[in-house]
């Protein structure tokens, strides 16, 4: 469970997040949506500590995290997975290298360990075989799935995805969404996912947070978002003429 | 992007004086600077992973430097032989200057001073653009969210890698260079190797090797820290990268030249 209080980020005098509280709960995929440039990445990145908020407080299972000193903090993020938009993959290591590297530092396997629980990582994305293969080598979609397994190769409690399935087709879209709800569960984590992905919201959406500039605007889960009375969240999910068409049939 | 307390303390205590004043945007780089080194002596996350990246280290910045410094001790070895030469044609001056001289501005100079500024172009460059690129397409926020702390990870094997074989790359360029004013000498025919060599071991002073190695070290550890230090702060997209790392070449090869002054200072006189 990780809870959000309060907090505030400005740069340089401008206003990204205002008073944003929100909590996220365990063994459920947490969505932010919004706009783009609405403050999603800048939210992720406060929660995950990549940038220092101005003012507020963040809560991991009830430990406050913003006043943790260095050492306390690396040892907390031991226990995260990240997943950022452009992957983020180590480009100097091959696959099998980027999954097995908070293996290498911070356990005590063997080498048939690793490579078991490596291969097992790789199979649960479904990229069997690319072990050897680098970075440059892998498709977008591949990337993604494989900064996936390096994420949630140590067990993570908590996971963060930003914008997971961006830039892909709908088909690897599910799947990847999928996947993020099913280690969710499997894992006993809490995910946590930013998107503007309409599909994502509701294949995977048990609790979804709607963000307007800066601002939390609307909470609620994804059978709650198509009846909602909120004009800026209605402009946000019927924004194209696929979905409104959808409303339609469904309303005869 | 400032990345955890340190960067964001360093741009707090910091940010009030960047009135862009040329002394105050200099006294941010060297607080910024110092705090990152500062972070870099950590105690590593797991020493097996280190010492390979160690060893990785040594030979991309290390053993893939040795060509072109022995090609460029090489000759100017072999130019420094004929230009005393050629300018000591008067009988007045012994045979034996050549080697004399030859010698005095290998040891003293070239094979630590110029060698330094060489590879900070070589090793500058790419230190700065690999962390650069790392800082701007994500991987080392991932690193510090795996909770690593990058500095460490990134930086400090980089440091000890040059640090340690700075001396032996000092070792032979001087080797080499003597070999080429050898060469280059006689080849030319402006000096004997009987006179080249007593040349090279009239009034020699063993300190100044000291003297030299000394120095070779401390550049190593300007050029792989300031060059970091570049990368790490970058910012923006792929031209930025390629500012960084400029920068970085220009940053080390001028503080290589400033303590090349103050170790003189310190070391000689
Ligand atoms: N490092 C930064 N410095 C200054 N402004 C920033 C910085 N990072 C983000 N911003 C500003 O914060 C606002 C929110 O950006 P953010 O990246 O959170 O958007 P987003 O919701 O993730 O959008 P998208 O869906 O396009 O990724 C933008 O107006 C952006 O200009
Ligand atoms: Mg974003």
């Amino acid at each position: 469970m990780i809870e959000v209080r309060h907090i505030n980020k400005s740069f340089e005098g401008e206003k990204v997040l205002e008073d944003v509280s929100v909590s996220f709960d365990q063994r459920k995929t947490n969505l932010i949506i919004g706009r783009s440039g609405s403050g999603k990445t800048v939210l992720l990145k406060c929660i995950v500590g990549l940038l220092e908020v101005d003012s507020g407080d963040i809560l991991y299972s009830g430990d406050c995290f913003t006043t943790m000193n260095r050492k306390e903090k690396q040892n907390i993020r031991q226990r995260f997975g990240m997943l950022f938009q452009g992957a983020a993959l180590f480009d100097s290591l091959t696959v099998e290298e980027n999954i097995r590297f908070k293996l290498d530092l911070f356990t005590r396997m063997t080498a048939r360990e690793k490579k078991d629980r490596v291969n097992f990582c790789l199979e649960r994305v479904n990229l069997e075989g690319k072990n050897r293969l680098l970075p440059s080598e892998l498709s977008g979609g591949m990337k993604k799935r494989v900064a996936i397994a390096r994420a949630i190769v140590l067990n993570p409690r908590y996971l963060f995805c930003d914008e997971p399935n961006s830039g892909l087709d709908p088909q690897t879209a599910i799947l990847i969404d999928k996947l993020i709800s099913d280690i969710t569960l499997e894992f006993n984590m809490t995910t946590v996912v930013n998107t503007h992905d309409l599909n994502s919201v509701m294949e995977i959406g048990e609790k979804v947070v709607y963000i307007h500039e800066g601002k939390i605007w609307w909470q609620g889960n994804r059978e709650e978002i198509l009846d909602t009375e909120n004009r800026e969240l209605n402009e946000f999910v019927f924004a194209t003429r696929l979905v409104r068409q959808l409303r339609k049939l469904d309303d005869i | 992007m400032p990345a955890d307390k340190a960067d964001c303390n360093a741009n707090r205590l910091f940010a009030p004086v960047l009135q862009t004043t040329l002394v105050m945007r200099l006294l941010e780089h060297i607080g910024k600077y110092t705090l990152l080194i500062l972070r870099c002596f950590s105690r590593p996350e797991s020493l097996s992973v280190y010492y390979r990246r160690l060893i990785r280290e040594m030979e991309v910045l290390g053993f893939n430097s040795i060509g072109i410094v022995a090609i460029i001790s090489f000759f100017m070895g072999a130019v420094i032989a004929i230009q005393t030469a050629l300018n000591t044609e008067n009988p007045l001056f012994p045979p034996y200057l050549v080697g004399l001289a030859a010698r005095d501005s290998i040891f003293l100079e070239f094979s630590s001073t110029m060698v330094a500024l060489i590879l900070a172009g070589k090793v500058g460059s790419s230190i700065a653009s690999e962390i650069g690129t790392m800082r701007v397409t994500e991987q080392i926020d991932a690193l510090e969210i795996m909770g690593v702390n990058p500095a460490t990870y990134l930086i400090l094997p980089k440091i000890i890698a040059l640090m340690i074989l700075a001396p032996f790359i000092t070792v032979l360029s001087m080797v080499v260079g003597i070999t080429g004013g050898w060469i280059g000498g006689t080849v030319s025919g402006v000096v004997s190797t009987a006179d080249y060599i007593i040349g090279i071991r009239y009034a020699f002073i063993p300190y100044y090797i000291t003297y030299s190695l000394v120095k070779s070290v401390v550049f190593a550890f300007i050029i792989t820290s300031v060059s970091s230090y570049h990368g790490y702060y970058t910012r923006g997209g792929a031209l930025e990268v390629g500012r960084s790392s400029t920068l970085a070449v220009v940053h080390s090869s001028v503080v290589i030249l400033l303590f090349n002054l103050i170790l003189t200072q310190l070391m000689l006189t």
